[in-house]
């Protein structure tokens, strides 16, 4: 039996974390290769709804990150971000959602080793965590399929 | 051709046991913290009892909160779309009141009108309803005002009247009922043993068990009423209060308005039926932007028409079963008996 | 609560032309009371005072079927003051376009007319958890991670999206909901449970912080699921982290930041 690969969604702000995600890369830096970066402009642009969504069409994780406070290139985009987390990841604890699930984090472009070892980490832990059922099953007429079903991706 | 029977507590037990073994699901009224819903029971001790009418109606049993239409699914450069609606599962409704029983033939009539939704129909064939009369009744029912009453047989496979002491009157009103008193006739019996005396079935005197529901108005001059006040100002008058939400018509045991919305997710993707509701600003929103009924006060009126005046008009139904269910709900407290009783005595 | 004294006050208002419409309670159905609206002084004794006077009748100072009635004047204890005070601080109420009759709960009756007014009104009682609530929120805080979720799903899977927690809130106002979004169709119209538990994630998120805490959403819920719990439980912890609203600058702590905010979970 194949050992489970988590798919993690990461929501990126452009210029920090997208960017240090790429010096991870020019770095040749090896990590997980289980995430997939969607760049957004800033972390303050990041809606909580997306993080809900891509759990819902089959993240087993998802990172949001970006600049560190006080370097942000919208000035406050992150400081608004900040606040937003905070009180979701509340919501969410209350709810009983796992958030062991949601990883958030500052990443300046200058940390592609800080990126590698943020994604490496989270992997494992998603690996021992397992796939996320709980969520996935919340839409009772797909939960036999599985959000995300192999046969349903394009074969090319 | 309505035969009377009498089956004590103790059969209908029985009578339960013997239908859910014989592969029936059965859903009847439950208590879930203070509201009464309709849900799958296992055995008689978890029906609710002790309420005047159940928050949600059964219609959910034939015309489900949503329901899968269709699903589609890519293979390479193929679409497989699947359609196979499920077979709908051999279902009793058990104590549903006379109003509810009567509210399956205004669903009928709108899901047969200008096509058959089999996936209705194939619901309400397998489902047989065993209907028990009204022994209370509140200021929120009208049944009486819009041709039904507590003991009403209309929709009903089987009627039930609680008598004295443990027993029932069980009138067998259809086939489907018929059915059920044949796989079973030892439960119920001829007479009313407990009774001094011991009355015949066909004698029992039902109306001196049933509610007493005082009619408010006669519906045929309601509809007559409502044809020629359209233009009045009365409706914006009466929907002053209403938030536009859409519990009356969700609660409601005769309101069909759905909605299809499709769910998608890259390669897949399911079409859903579901409720929905006139109440809502955006029921009738065009795709141009434009919106005909742009104020709470048209879509009230829509409301009330729609039931008393274009379905009996059309299809020969009324809309509404006099159950309160939607006063009850209600918010903002709109109370569609006064509303009606006002329209009446409106100039 | 001295209902003579309220209608005095209101009926004057009305004849007086500062107003023209009375927003308060009447007599309801099943001994309950009801929204009404006075237009004429004659009908001043339609209203009424009393503990079952709790529907928040802020709602309806944004809709715009009761906004062509004129001015208002509206019939405010504690719970609807404080909403219509956010309203105000969200623009919505502009200083000075209504008249308020707050009502505290020692039941005297005050004729509020600006912003300023409103706002000493309410800052005397502090909007704070009752004792009974922080400690339902602690019964369910003290739940495993999977007892929360069996809880909740099971509230939120009798959710049959009706809309009556949003249509009868007073602070959700807006003329486009993200529900009415349709390109994509963000939150689910059938009333399955992952589309029942975004939309109450998303509701109480875009209430965090302004939440009155006046129960209307559970009140009106058909179903009975306890929605207030959520923006409790979120007001408490806006309260801890951020601070309360007096103290903050913005007119709610989602609009704005502070440098120093504290977390301890990013990494």
């Amino acid at each position: 039996m194949s050992e489970f690969e988590p798919k993690i969604i990461a929501f990126v702000c452009n210029w920090c974390t997208y960017a240090g995600a790429d010096l991870t890369g020019t770095s040749r830096i090896k990590y997980e290769p289980n995430v997939r970066i969607i760049k957004n402009t800033c972390t303050g642009r990041i809606d909580f709804m997306m993080i809900l969504k891509a759990f819902a069409r089959g993240a087993d994780g998802v990172m949001v990150s970006g600049c560190h406070p006080n370097d942000c290139h919208y000035t406050s985009g992150n400081f608004h971000a900040r606040r937003r987390w905070i009180v979701f990841k509340n919501l969410l604890e209350f709810l009983g959602f796992d958030t062991r699930r949601i990883y958030f984090s500052w990443v300046s472009a200058a940390e592609g080793a800080k990126w590698a070892d943020v994604v490496n980490n989270f992997v494992n832990n998603i690996k021992k965590l397992g796939p996320f059922e709980d969520y996935k099953n919340l839409n009772p007429v797909r939960a036999s399929l599985g959000v995300l079903n192999e046969s349903a991706r394009p074969q090319n | 051709m309505t035969e009377r029977k009498i089956i004590n507590k103790a059969s209908l037990d029985e009578l339960f046991n013997k239908l859910k073994s014989g592969g029936k699901r059965i859903i009847a009224p439950r208590d879930k913290k203070g509201k009464i819903i309709f849900e799958e029971i296992s055995s008689l001790k978890d029906i609710a009892s002790d309420y005047i009418q159940t928050t949600l109606s059964p219609k959910q049993t034939v015309f489900p909160r949503y329901e899968e239409i269709l699903s589609y699914q890519f293979e390479n450069r193929n679409i497989k779309i699947d359609k196979e609606t499920k077979k709908p599962v051999p279902t009793v409704l058990f104590g549903v009141r006379p109003c509810d029983a009567r509210s399956l033939s205004t669903l009928n009539a709108v899901f047969t009108w200008d096509y058959i939704d089999t996936s209705f129909t194939s619901k309400l064939e397998n489902t047989t309803v065993i209907s028990i009369s009204c022994s209370k009744s509140d200021e929120y029912c009208f049944c009486t005002s819009v041709g039904g009453s507590p003991g009403d047989t209309a929709g009903s496979d089987i009627l039930l009247t609680h008598l004295d002491n443990d027993n029932f009157l069980a009138e067998i009103i259809t086939e489907k009922g018929k059915a059920i008193l044949l796989s079973a006739p030892e439960l119920f019996s001829d007479k009313d043993k407990s009774a001094s005396g011991g009355k015949d079935a066909p004698a029992v005197e039902k109306e001196k068990y049933l509610a007493h529901v005082k009619p408010y108005f006669d519906v045929k001059e309601l509809t007559n009423k409502l044809t020629k006040l359209f233009n009045s100002d009365i409706w914006e008058e009466q929907s002053l209060r209403c938030l536009g939400c859409g519990t009356c018509a969700f609660v409601c045991p005769a309101c069909t308005c759905f909605d299809i919305q499709d769910e998608t997710n890259g390669n897949y993707g399911e079409r859903f039926m579901c409720w929905d509701s006139c109440a809502f600003a955006l029921f009738t929103l065009h795709t141009s932007g434009h919106n005909p009924r742009e104020t709470q006060a048209p879509r009230w009126r829509q409301r009330l028409i729609h039931k008393f005046l274009y379905q009996p008009e059309r299809l020969s139904v009324y809309g509404c079963v006099g159950c309160g269910r939607c006063s009850r709900a209600c918010p903002a407290d709109m109370n569609l008996l006064e509303h009606l009783v006002e329209i009446m005595e409106a100039q | 609560m001295n209902l003579q004294d309220l209608k005095t006050k209101a009926q004057k208002l009305l004849e007086s032309n500062t107003v023209n419409v009375i927003i308060g309670y009447g007599q309801g159905s099943g001994g309950e009371v009801r929204p009404v609206f006075i237009r004429k002084p004659a009908d001043i004794d339609k209203l009424v005072l009393n503990d079952k006077c709790v529907q928040n009748l802020a709602v309806y100072l944004t809709k715009h079927e009761i906004k062509k009635l004129g001015k208002p004047g509206i019939v405010a204890p504690l719970p609807v003051t404080r909403a219509i005070y956010q309203l105000m601080l969200e623009k919505q109420i502009a200083d000075g376009e209504i008249v308020v009759l707050g009502i505290k709960n020692n039941g005297i009756i005050t004729e509020l007319t600006d912003n300023k007014s409103i706002r000493s009104f309410i800052s005397d009682v502090p909007s704070e958890l009752t004792s009974e609530e922080k400690a339902r929120l602690s019964e369910i805080k003290s739940l495993s991670q999977q007892d929360k979720w069996r809880y909740w799903d099971e509230e939120l899977s009798a959710c049959i999206k009706c809309y009556a927690c949003k249509s009868s809130c007073p602070l959700c106002y807006c003329s486009r909901c993200t529900i009415e979004c349709n390109q994509p169709q963000w939150i689910s119209v059938p009333s399955h449970l992952l589309g029942n538990m975004e939309w109450h994630i998303m509701r109480a998120m875009h209430l965090a912080g302004r939440c009155v805490n006046c129960g209307e959403c559970a009140r009106a819920c058909p179903m009975g699921i306890p929605l207030n719990l959520l923006t409790q439980r979120l007001s408490e912890v806006i309260e801890k982290t951020f601070g309360t609203s007096e103290s903050a600058e913005a007119f709610y702590p989602l609009s704005t930041f502070n440098v120093n905010d504290k977390e301890d979970f990013i990494r």
